[in-house]
This record gives C-alpha cells, structure tokens and sequence, in this order.
C-alpha cells in the first residue's frame, strides 16, 4: 500500500476498525460455545455422580430415600411414542395437502398463519399433543416444498395420478428430510416440560395405565430441583443429564442424516 | 401405475373395459387421497382454532369482571380475587427485551464469524455446537440458573453492577437493590443464551445467500472484511436476519420452564431489573395447578390469551416490516 501522508491516519482508523471488529467476532463465537460448554459441563459434573444403575432399575423415591428414576424414563417414552404415532400421520397429511393439493388456496394460508403463532407462543397453554400437532405438518409441508417441480412434472406427463406421483415419487425423495424431521420434533417433544404439568401431571409409581397420570422425566425433575431434599436434587441433575444426552443424540443424528441427504446434489 | 398410461393405444378392445375400470379406480383412489389430505389439514385447523377459542371461552368470566382493568392493574390477589396483568406482562417484554439485546448482536457476530474469519474445516462444527444450544430442553436451563447461575450472578456481575451502574444517575435506579440472584435480569440473561442459536443459525444461512460477487467486488475496491460485512452483507440479508430475530423473540416471549426457575416470580414491578418479578408464562406455569376457584383459573387462562395476542402483535409487525422491506427491495 502507497502511504500518501493524508490518507495514512484514514486506512489506520478503517484498519483498526475492522480489527476490532473481527476481534468481538471472535469472542462472540468463544461466548457462545462457553454457554454450551458451561452447560453440558454441569450437567455432566452433577449428574455422573447420581448415575447409577439403580437409576434405571428403581422407582422414584419418597423424600429422603433411595431410588431411581425408572417410571419417569418409561412415561416419557410412552409420552413420546404416542405423540408421534398421532401426530405423524396427522402432520405427513395435513403437510401433504399444504404443499401439493392446495399450495395457494386460503386453508393452506389460514393453517400456516395460525400454525406460526401458535409454535412461538407458549406450549404451556397448549398440550403435548397439540404441540405435536403443531411442530408436524410445518416440517412436512417445507420438505415437500423442497422437491424441484419438474420431478412433479415428470411423473404427472406419464399420466401418473396425483396421488401416486405423491406416494411413490415425492414421499420417497423427501423422506430423509421427514424422517430428520420426525426426530428433531421428538427431541423437542421430549425435553417439552411445561404442557405436562397440567395434562399427564405426575406418578409417582409404576403405571401403564393410559388413562391414569403417569410420571415424565421433565416433570420429576421440575418437582424435585425444587424440592428441599439433597437425593431427590441429585436424581433432578442425573435425570437431566439423562434427558439432555438423549436429546442431543437424537439432533446430532437427525443431522447428520439431513447432511447425508444433502451431499450427493 | 405409470405402464397404465403407456400401455393405452396397444390394449386391445377386448380390455377396453377393463382399462377403464382401472382408471377409474386410480381416479377413484386420487379423489380419495385428496379428501384424505385436505381432511388432515382442516383436523390442524379445527384443533388450533379450537385452543384459541376454548382460551377466549376460559378468559371470559376474568376479561368480563375486570374489564379493561385486568390490563392496566398489577393487583394479583388470590385472597380478595383481585386480579391484573401489568405485572407478568411486563416481565415478559422486559426478559425478551435483554434477551434479544444481547443475542442479536452477538449472534450477528458469530454468523459473521462463521462465513467469513472461520476456517472451512471448522464452520460445521462450531455451527453444530450453536445449535445444539437450542436443542437442550428448556428444564435443563432452569436447573442449570438456579443452582449455579443464579448464585454466580449474585456473587459477581449483580454487585458489580450496583456499585457501578447503581450509582449513574438516571439509569441508576435500573441496578438498584440488594444481589438476589434470581430475577428479571438474570432471566433475560437465560433467555439470551436460549434465543442464541436461532439468530445465529437463521443469520449465518442469509450471510451465506449472499451472491459471492457482491462481497468480491466490495473486496476488490479495497473494502476491509468489517465493511463488506457492514454495508454489503448485512443490507443484502436483513429481510432474513429480521425472520430470524422474530423467531427469536417468539421464543423468548413463550419460554416457560427456564424462566419460572430464576425469575423469582413476584407479582409486583420493580424499577431494578435485579429484582425478582414473573412473566405471564412462569405465572401460568407456577400457578395453575394451585389455582382455586373459577375467578382465579380464568384470570391464567386469560394471561395466556394475552400472551397470544403479544405474540400475534409482534409476528404481525414483523410480516408487515418485511412486506414493506420487500417492497422498496423490488420497486
């Protein structure tokens, strides 16, 4: 760079200015990956040392007593495996005719609008299974989207029905964005606390009973964080460490399967 | 199904007949689908509309004995079942209001980071691990700040701030009080660290929509990466960096579990953002399964109907920005 005298202090001010800049970039990024190192490092810390097998063996126990956290596991597993099995069905459907039948006309419009405030506004109004319905068919329909038109064109100009050319042609080129969908809904579901409270509300004992309250993982760690008692805390962290890997998992798989996906184009 | 279509002209008459039985059956089977799908559809419909209504429905008994009141008042009284919303509702917009002052910057910065400081090899990684961010469930937030966040706030940056901001006059009145730990400011921290990772995320897709030779050129002519960054990249990508600020304050605006757990829940206003107050879904959340009587629960319910129209007002201000944005955009 030619130093003309004048222009000197001018490209110093840009220079450093720019300096400074990617200096608070650089400590953004170090900012945000502490919180998750933070985070995932208290969980890790305070809930290795309740992890026990007992945990996975025992029913959740009464205040002051040893126990684990087996009732709440399996009632978020069976939570979570009801949700999706109404909720996917529902949610393939309703994005189907969002993104193909009826991409333009007013229900899709309406759908969409009330499906946007509701998934911002608080699940805790709305139950688990609304939540599943809500998060569904928004997945879906942006999956359907994706597909190029002329893979429509293509199947419909060999005279192919609609509804083949969707079953046989756009489910299966858009089925691993739904299958990343679906378990990017169920790590969200899973972690969903605050519906819970009022529909499932709580168990403490073994139940598989459908209709009887039945405990959850997100519940019993709410109850117990909160609660005086030094074993019931120790379980809230351990089931939140149980949770928390759980979820992870599930998002770095869905992932992982969505950028498989991407890759070959 | 598609040899169908192809076989036609070589079918002889003898299965004209059944050529057509076929299709009609696809017809048949592609009207069924159809209604199948449109059914599923108007089922979302029917449920969604059906939340909102049954929130109207459940609010009214509160919204017809307080009226107007129920907005403007911060009583919140199970005793004498007086009832007002000032307070949650003012916890709520202050909490999203820190937490989108700092998130939005910062998420800025990181995107800026990832597309263009980042080495290639690097940017799925730490673009994973932002998001991951945002795939911890909220609980885990909430016992996180409560147990260890919480009193390291109190011990460090709530002192701190009271001895130093505490004294400016003017704004000192914002970081008055003693150091509880828990309360507004340490829940619009949370908040910030949750909302995070949907700035960055939806920040960083924009940046990289932006067609390479707009920054090339702006290289070229000598700019530093700060300028291509601040006059090229950011004016191009703003309709999207606004959708992804607005998811982020949706967020903010309904998270519940994280903020009951730090918030302190305290039905009145305090000037200091250090003190403890509530926010409409930490009140929900805290209170409903205690709620007695028909005045009390409707007066929750018809918090949450407020907190719907919160967040239909902002997602509408929102739609209509970007309407107006895309309009001077293409005209």
């Amino acid at each position: 760079m030619p130093a003309e005298p004048a222009r000197a202090p001018r490209y110093a001010a840009r220079r450093r200015r720019n300096a400074i800049a990617m200096v608070l970039a650089v400590a953004a990024t170090a900012f945000g990956l502490g919180w998750l190192v933070l985070i995932l490092g208290a969980l890790l810390w305070e809930g290795l040392r309740g992890l026990t097998f007992q945990v996975f063996t025992e029913m959740t126990p009464p205040p002051g007593g040893a126990g684990g956290l087996l009732n709440p596991i399996i009632g978020s597993l069976i939570l979570t495996g009801l949700g999706v099995l109404f909720g996917t069905p529902l949610g393939v459907l309703a994005g189907t005719y969002m993104a193909e039948y009826g991409r333009y006309d007013e229900l899709t419009t309406v759908v969409r609008f009330i499906n946007d405030i509701l998934l911002s506004a608080p699940s805790i109004v709305v139950g688990l299974f609304i939540y599943e319905v809500m998060v569904y068919p928004m997945g879906h329909e942006d999956m359907l989207l994706l597909l190029p038109d002329q893979l429509r064109e293509a199947a419909s100009s060999i005279g192919m029905p609609r509804a083949v050319m969707i079953t046989r042609i756009a489910y299966r080129a858009a089925r691993a964005g739904m299958i990343t969908g679906v378990l990017l809904a169920v790590a969200r579901i899973s972690g969903e606390t605050a519906p819970l409270l009022f529909t499932a509300l709580n168990n403490q004992f073994w139940s598989l009973d459908l209709n009887a309250p039945v405990a959850s993982l997100p519940v019993v760690i709410f109850q117990f964080a909160l609660s005086p008692y030094k074993e019931w805390q120790q379980l809230a962290w351990t089931g939140a460490l149980i949770i928390t890997l759980a979820v992870l998992l599930l998002s770095i798989v869905a992932r992982t399967l969505a950028s498989t996906r991407k890759d070959p184009q | 199904m598609a040899e169908v279509a192809l076989r036609g002209g070589a079918i002889p008459v003898s299965q004209q007949g059944e050529r057509g039985r076929v299709l009609q059956r696809l017809h048949f089977r592609d009207a069924a689908f159809r209604h199948l799908t449109r059914a599923a559809a108007l089922a979302v419909l029917i449920i969604l509309g059906g939340i909102i209504l049954s929130l109207v429905h459940g609010s009214w008994l509160a919204l017809s004995t307080f009226g107007l009141g129920f907005v403007v008042s911060d009583a919140w009284n199970p005793v004498t079942e007086k009832f007002g919303a000032l307070a949650p509702i003012y916890g709520t917009i202050v909490t999203s209001v820190i937490a989108m002052l700092i998130a939005v910057p910062v998420g800025l910065l990181i995107a800026l980071f990832l597309t263009e400081l980042c080495p290639p090899w690097l940017r799925r990684p730490i673009g994973i691990a932002i998001e991951l961010l945002a795939g911890i469930p909220s609980i885990i937030y909430g016992i996180w700040g409560l147990f260890l966040f919480a009193p390291f706030l109190q011990e460090t940056l709530q002192p701190f701030l009271i001895n130093t901001l505490g004294n400016v006059p003017g704004i000192g009145g914002l970081f008055a009080g003693p150091p509880y730990g828990i309360g507004i400011l340490t829940a619009g921290l949370i908040l910030a660290v949750m909302v995070l990772p949907f700035v960055t995320s939806i920040s960083r897709d924009v940046f990289e929509a932006v067609p390479p030779v707009l920054k090339e050129a702006a290289y070229g002519v000598g700019c530093t990466t700060w300028e291509v960054v601040r006059y090229v990249v950011l004016p191009y990508a703003r309709v999207g960096v606004i959708g992804g600020v607005m998811l982020g304050l949706g967020r903010a605006l309904g998270e519940t579990m994280a903020v009951t757990f730090v918030i302190g829940n305290a039905h009145h206003i305090a000037g200091s953002i250090l003190a403890p107050g509530t926010t409409i879904s930490a009140t929900i959340a805290n209170e409903f399964t205690e709620a007695v009587g028909d005045l009390y629960t409707s007066s929750l319910i018809a918090l949450g109907l407020l907190l719907f129209v919160i967040t239909f007002i902002v997602l509408a201000a929102a739609r209509y920005m970007l309407m107006r944005l895309n309009r001077r955009i293409g005209g």
